[in-house]
């Protein structure tokens, strides 16, 4: 309805004198360029996801494209038009030096654009509530509403530096960057860093979210079609950031059954120690399975109190909302030191410089100890063609 | 434009075409006074310096990291004292700014260096302030909350300080050539300022202080 | 170096041998370069004897034509940087698939993309906007100077020496490897130590001292200077988007000012405003830097359709259509430019009201600029369209322009943001915006102006040559940016996995090259235009048949701009005054009351310099010793009350003379 009446006022806005023709196709063609990908068939994966989450993502891409095409068509049309017929030559076009106002042209340029974002607006308003990555799904596709009695698939993310750690607590099982989910079950992610910004990103799936340190984001999303899909860090991290990829799978029938099997038998135990040891940087980590994890691991990466003896968050904000710890409390200043771990275990923070780098400038030094490349390498599971 | 107005427009004399009708012949535009208007556009944009760590203090007052709160460590009735040094400082100012207008110069410095001493007061009294905390461990780097408090109170003593260091300046300035119109006019653009410091100490001792104590 | 390294550190501070790269070819030869070309100008200047015009006409004027022309040469200057970084970049991206590696290690290639958008905007686009402004604000109102000559010196050079810092890191020590907005944590203390950060933090934060000066001193001039009768509502529009873009600059500059500075809070006392520990909030830096970072696009836009609107208008022999409605969408867009930055992060999960709102308003601002594209459209309309270059550069811009406006009005849709947030298809958009808006704004408005500021037009055809090979170059570039955006690449990756992306990036490697064929033919056409200098003169002042005040004077103008003060009576001033048969008075004039130069400006600059090189390598004598000189200097600028003089009437007569047998002789 409301779609129909812009269109309407749109097309009444750009009647004044529309030349049809060639400059149009031409234009129509400059316009599209970026659609042209569809046409050499090349991945377009955000044009083309396997989500619902993503797909409706695509689909408001789309309307909200065509809304607006509305009127950039229209103006770049015009714009090369005027400039051809009224270019200084062609002394037949009329030359009105001193027209400057239109109360008519001005009601119709400030409508216009006026009443496409209205369209737009409520298109947004809408669609960023039912779209918010913290709310829970609705349904699993068109038409398939989610049964009560579905328990979605937890899944806790942490972004290391720069590798991902996937938690199951429903399993008990964790894994690094590999992520997999049963086809059409609901999927609840929880999401954090444990020390720079990411964001968690399968373009397959659903639109990214940051991963922040000590704070949890959300990301509700489900996967309609099995697939190898890719996964990747969105927000610069630092050096390792390019490879920080990992790959998601859909899983069909008793598929993801045997994924968590599997992972059970090849993995070894995630400890708090194993964390502390995968936690330092390193790039381009293999596929890890952890058969379990030691109790409570994610809430306490979450409390930036992996560590032990550290204070967690929670602990910290009980206490500030009680009026904070008095005067005599500077221990508790070392319980919540975080930060400083890289420089304190002699790892490279993630955007050290010189000469706090202690490289050559500019320049990967050979001769630097580098970041400690895969560590946790010894639980890597034998099975990386999967990747 | 007032000073527009007291110009002759040679256009206005509705003179034949061979007359220029668009230039002013006669007056000598050169229209001074932007002083003020740039001077107090220079405050808001300092007001806005200020509103940043208004904010962030507000934003970071009760992340005491499982430390000490405002209530454990400020001490109001010094604060209150202190408040009342830049108060008087500001109404000393207004005398000084009084006796600049009858052109008493001997006055005029008399009273800036009343304002001088109150303003080198309360700067005394806030360092005071922050050593004790300091001694006491509660650091700039022991919360956020003690980071944006020792910013935001730090940042208004620094301006005090400038402002102290300006009125010296302009005390030696009026003492070697008069109240000319240059010196009047850089004592005005202080008047500002330090009333401007006034009404944000006013902001940090109701916000940070008061309220953080009485919370 | 020293045996001793107590002495060392006392001396250098964490300063030392190791830090030059000595060893890295690209710095190696880009510091010949910079050598050679270095010890080339300044053996011209000396063999021309120029030291003493350049000392005093030029580095201490404080004449706003010298200093708005001085700041596009630095923006000129610092684009060659900017433009190196991503012709870099461009290389990198498009041979690193795989198993190659490419030829720039994260490492490196880290401080590249940090460099150029930190150059880009802090150093190309804001210093080619401010010069303008400076330029032709005066000009336009019918002014002698701004309202504080001495401020706009200063100003000047607090951006050279931060632009200076930025390209010190070149060859000492490294850059930050933060991205351009250098987000914590990533960018605190313990996450990014060394000098990358400091280098940023001191760099921007001179700049941003000299920025906000200069907008507070073009507030005041527009306000306060404006010749009589030219009420508000007859500003040329080029001003009253000055107007507001320094508005917007005084409202902004400072929150940036307070963010670096309580970052560098963070990163030399230890504090924890943006930590993750100990009570600090990493998302408060991103709101914070966002409510200056969003001000900034449109600082940066608005002088461009100011640009825009003065060359439609002069070029289609024309009034401008709706100049009203030109006026209140440029006050709209000011108003509305605060109430949209967390847009730049809905991805960090504000909540759907939240993020509807400033979606909401982030598409509300297209309407006004929308209104904008068709007043334009509308002055073309029925106009006799000249297609110089200024124009044609117009005309380019209002197709990309509305292109890369509706990928932003696309990317305010939170959910759509959600997909393309951080991707390359952000990177297009905004480069879409900012070349086709702003830069291409600034390339006509060079092309418009230089005769006014040097009395003789640029060359047309390499002009033109350079038009075509950089909006070709541009699409090239950037649409095939788009294309991977939607295929889920994301920004500011050294190296991709999937082989299947690089014909794209061969694609948008190609297009950075035509654009580097497009500032080469830039190049060339000032080189040319400087040799045919004579044939290309204008005596008139006024080549393109110009409507407002800059045209009435000569051209380059007197120092003193007008020799009688104009007095305005309608829109077009200089327009209506052809129109009634406007004769230039040849006697009656009078002695002109003007500013001297001084060289505080400069002195704080060069001191300024060295405050920030001792800040970033902890050179802690140096850093205390620049900092009481500086006061010192200041102070002691104070005490010279001597600043001004008179231009004798003799003078100006004689100077008006020339002007009148150069106009006779032409005849």
């Amino acid at each position: 309805m409301e779609r129909r009446l812009v269109a309407m006022t749109a097309d009444r806005s750009m009647r004044p004198r529309v030349g049809t023709g060639s400059a149009r196709r031409i234009l129509q063609g400059f316009v599209l360029l970026p659609l042209f990908g569809l046409l050499a068939g090349c991945n377009l994966v955000v044009m083309q996801p396997s989500g619902d989450i993503a797909v409706q993502q695509r689909n408001l891409i789309l309307a909200s494209t065509g809304l607006m095409l509305l009127i950039i068509i229209p103006v770049i049309v015009l714009t090369l038009l005027f400039a051809w017929r009224y270019r200084a030559s062609n002394t037949a076009a009329r030359h009105d030096p001193d027209w400057d106002h239109s109360t008519g042209l001005e009601v119709v340029i400030w409508t216009a654009p006026l009443l496409i974002i209205i369209a737009l607006g409520a298109l947004t308003w809408i669609s960023t509530h039912t779209l918010d990555p913290f709310r829970p799904l609705s349904r699993i596709e068109p038409g398939k509403p989610i049964a009560a009695e579905v328990k979605p698939l937890e899944v806790q993310v942490v972004a290391l530096d720069w590798k991902w750690l996937f938690f199951y607590p429903e399993y008990n099982v964790a894994v690094v960057n590999e992520l997999a989910a049963p086809v059409n079950r609901p999927i609840t992610f929880k999401i954090t860093a444990s020390s720079v910004m990411n964001a968690f990103y399968v373009p397959a799936l659903a639109g990214m979210i940051y991963a922040m340190p000590g704070m949890q984001t959300q990301l509700h999303a489900v996967i309609n079609k099995p697939g190898a899909y890719d996964g990747l860090s969105s927000q610069y991290s630092g050096s390792g950031f390019s490879r920080m990829t990992f790959k998601f799978h859909g899983l069909e029938g008793d598929g993801f059954d045997q994924w968590i099997a599997k992972v059970k038998q090849q993995g070894s135990e995630l400890s708090r120690d194993a964390y502390l040891e995968l936690e330092r940087p390193s790039e381009r980590v293999p596929v890890t399975y952890y058969s379990s994890f030691s109790d409570g691991l994610f809430g306490k990466i979450l409390g930036m109190c992996a560590v032990p003896g550290k204070m967690c968050m929670h602990e910290m904000m009980a206490i500030d909302a009680k009026g904070g710890a008095g005067r005599e409390s500077r221990e508790n200043a070392d319980r919540l030191q975080y930060d400083n771990r890289h420089t304190q275990r002699g790892d490279e923070p993630p955007g050290a410089t010189t000469p706090a780098s202690h490289r050559a400038p500019k320049s990967e030094s050979p001769d630097s100890d580098k970041t400690h490349e895969g560590s946790g390498q010894g639980h890597s599971a034998p099975d990386q063609t999967n990747n | 434009m007032a000073t527009h107005a007291t110009h002759t427009l040679a256009g206005d004399r509705m003179s034949g075409a061979d007359v220029p009708d668009f230039l002013d012949l006669e007056g000598e535009h050169h229209p001074e006074g932007s002083t003020m208007l740039g001077f107090w556009i220079y405050l808001m944009s300092d007001c806005l310096i200020f509103a940043v760590l208004f904010a962030t203090y507000a934003v970071l007052g009760r992340s005491y990291a499982a430390g000490p709160s405002p209530n454990d460590l400020f001490d109001l009735p010094i604060v209150a004292v202190n408040t009342s040094m830049l108060l008087f400082s500001s109404i000393t100012y207004g005398f000084a700014m009084l006796a600049m207008e009858r052109d008493d110069l001997a006055k005029t410095q008399l009273w800036l260096a009343v304002t001088g001493l109150f303003g080198a007061a309360f700067v005394g009294l806030e360092l005071y302030e922050f050593a004790h905390l300091i001694h006491e461990g509660a650091t700039p780097q022991r919360s956020g909350f003690l980071s944006a408090f020792f910013t935001l109170v730090g940042t208004h003593g620094l301006h005090v300080t400038f402002g102290l260091i300006w009125l010296v300046t302009l005390m030696v300035q009026t003492r070697l050539r008069g109240l000319v119109p240059e010196n009047k006019r850089r004592l005005m653009c202080l008047s500002m300022f330090w009333h401007f410091l006034d009404v944000i100490w006013i902001g940090v001792f109701t916000f940070v202080y008061l309220m953080g104590v009485l919370q | 170096m020293f045996a001793n390294t107590d002495l060392q550190h006392l001396l250098f501070g964490r300063l030392s041998l190791e830090d030059i790269p000595f060893h890295e070819p690209i710095l190696q030869v880009t510091f010949a370069g910079v050598a050679v070309a270095g010890i080339a100008v300044l053996a011209a200047i000396t063999y021309f004897r120029f030291w003493g015009p350049l000392w005093r006409d030029w580095l201490t004027s404080v004449d706003h034509k010298k200093i708005g022309i001085m700041y596009v040469i630095l923006a000129l200057v610092m684009l060659l940087r900017g433009f190196a970084d991503a012709l870099l970049m461009r290389s990198q991206q498009a041979i690193a698939f795989g198993a190659n590696e490419g030829f720039l290690p994260p490492h490196h290639y880290d401080q590249i993309f940090t460099a150029h958008g930190v150059i880009m905007i802090f150093f190309v686009a804001m210093p080619f906007v401010t010069g303008l402004m400076n330029y032709v604000v005066p000009l336009q109102i019918g002014a002698r100077d701004v309202a504080f000559p001495f401020l706009n010196n200063f100003s000047f050079w607090m951006t050279v020496s931060g632009a200076v810092t930025i390209m010190i890191s070149l060859f000492v020590g490294e850059f930050a490897r933060t991205g351009w907005l250098a987000y914590p944590p990533l960018s605190g203390a313990d996450m990014s130590p060394g000098v990358g950060v400091d280098y940023y933090i001191w760099g921007l934060q001179i700049a941003g001292i000299g920025t906000t000066l200069s907008g507070i001193n073009l507030v005041a001039t527009i306000v306060k200077m404006r010749a009589p009768g030219m009420s508000m509502m007859k500003l040329p529009i080029f001003t009253w988007t000055s107007l507001c873009t320094n508005v917007l600059i005084v409202a902004a500059f400072p929150i940036l000012a307070a963010v670096l500075a309580l970052l560098t809070l963070d990163r030399y006392v230890g504090t924890h405003f943006f930590t993750n520990d100990l009570g600090g909030n990493p998302m408060m830096y991103f709101n914070l830097i966002w409510i200056w970072g969003h001000p900034e696009v449109y600082i940066l836009i608005l002088p461009a359709f100011g640009v825009f609107s003065e060359v439609t208008s002069a070029f289609c022999g024309k009034r401008l259509f709706g100049y009203t409605s030109m006026v209140y969408a440029t006050v709209v867009i000011t108003i509305l430019s605060y109430l949209v930055w967390l847009h730049h992060f809905f991805t960090m999960g504000s909540g759907a009201s939240v993020n509807s709102f400033f979606g909401i308003t982030t598409m509300i601002i297209s309407i006004p600029t929308g209104a904008k594209i068709f007043n334009w459209l509308f002055t073309m309309y029925r106009g006799r369209i000249r297609f110089d270059v200024p124009m044609l550069w117009t005309v380019s811009f209002m197709v990309t322009f509305v292109i890369g406006g509706m990928t932003g009005v696309l990317l305010a849709v939170p959910p759509a943001d959600f997909v393309l947030h951080n991707s390359l298809f952000l990177i297009a958009h905004f480069h879409n915006v900012i070349i086709g808006g702003v830069l291409f704004g600034m390339f006509a408005g060079v092309n418009y102006w230089f005769p006014k500021a040097f009395g003789f037009r640029l060359d047309e055809f390499w002009g033109k040559v350079s038009f075509w090979f950089w909006t070709i170059g541009f699409y090239v570039a950037f649409m095939p940016l788009y294309v991977l955006g939607l295929m889920g690449v994301t920004r500011r990756a050294q190296h991709f996995d999937d082989p299947s992306l690089q014909p794209w990036f061969v694609v948008a490697a190609i297009g950075a090259g035509l654009i580097a064929l497009g500032i080469g033919a830039m190049i060339v056409q000032f080189a040319v235009s400087i040799k045919n200098r004579e044939a290309l003169r204008d005596v008139t002042g006024d080549p393109w048949e110009g409507r407002t005040l800059e045209w009435s004077t000569s051209s380059p103008p007197p120092d003193y701009n007008f020799a009688f003060t104009p007095v305005v009576r309608g829109l077009d001033a200089w327009w209506e005054m052809k129109a009634r048969g406007f004769q230039r008075p040849l006697q009656g004039y009078k002695p002109i009351h003007m500013p001297k130069n001084t060289a505080t400006g400069v002195i704080l600059g060069v001191i300024s310099i060295a405050f920030s090189f001792a800040m970033i390598w902890y050179i802690w004598w140096l850093a205390a010793l620049t900092f009481v000189a500086t006061l010192a200097i200041a102070i002691g600028h104070t005490f010279n009350y001597n600043r001004d003089f008179y231009i004798p009437a003799e003078t100006v007569r004689r100077t008006e003379q020339r002007r009148t047998e150069a106009l006779a002789a032409r005849v």
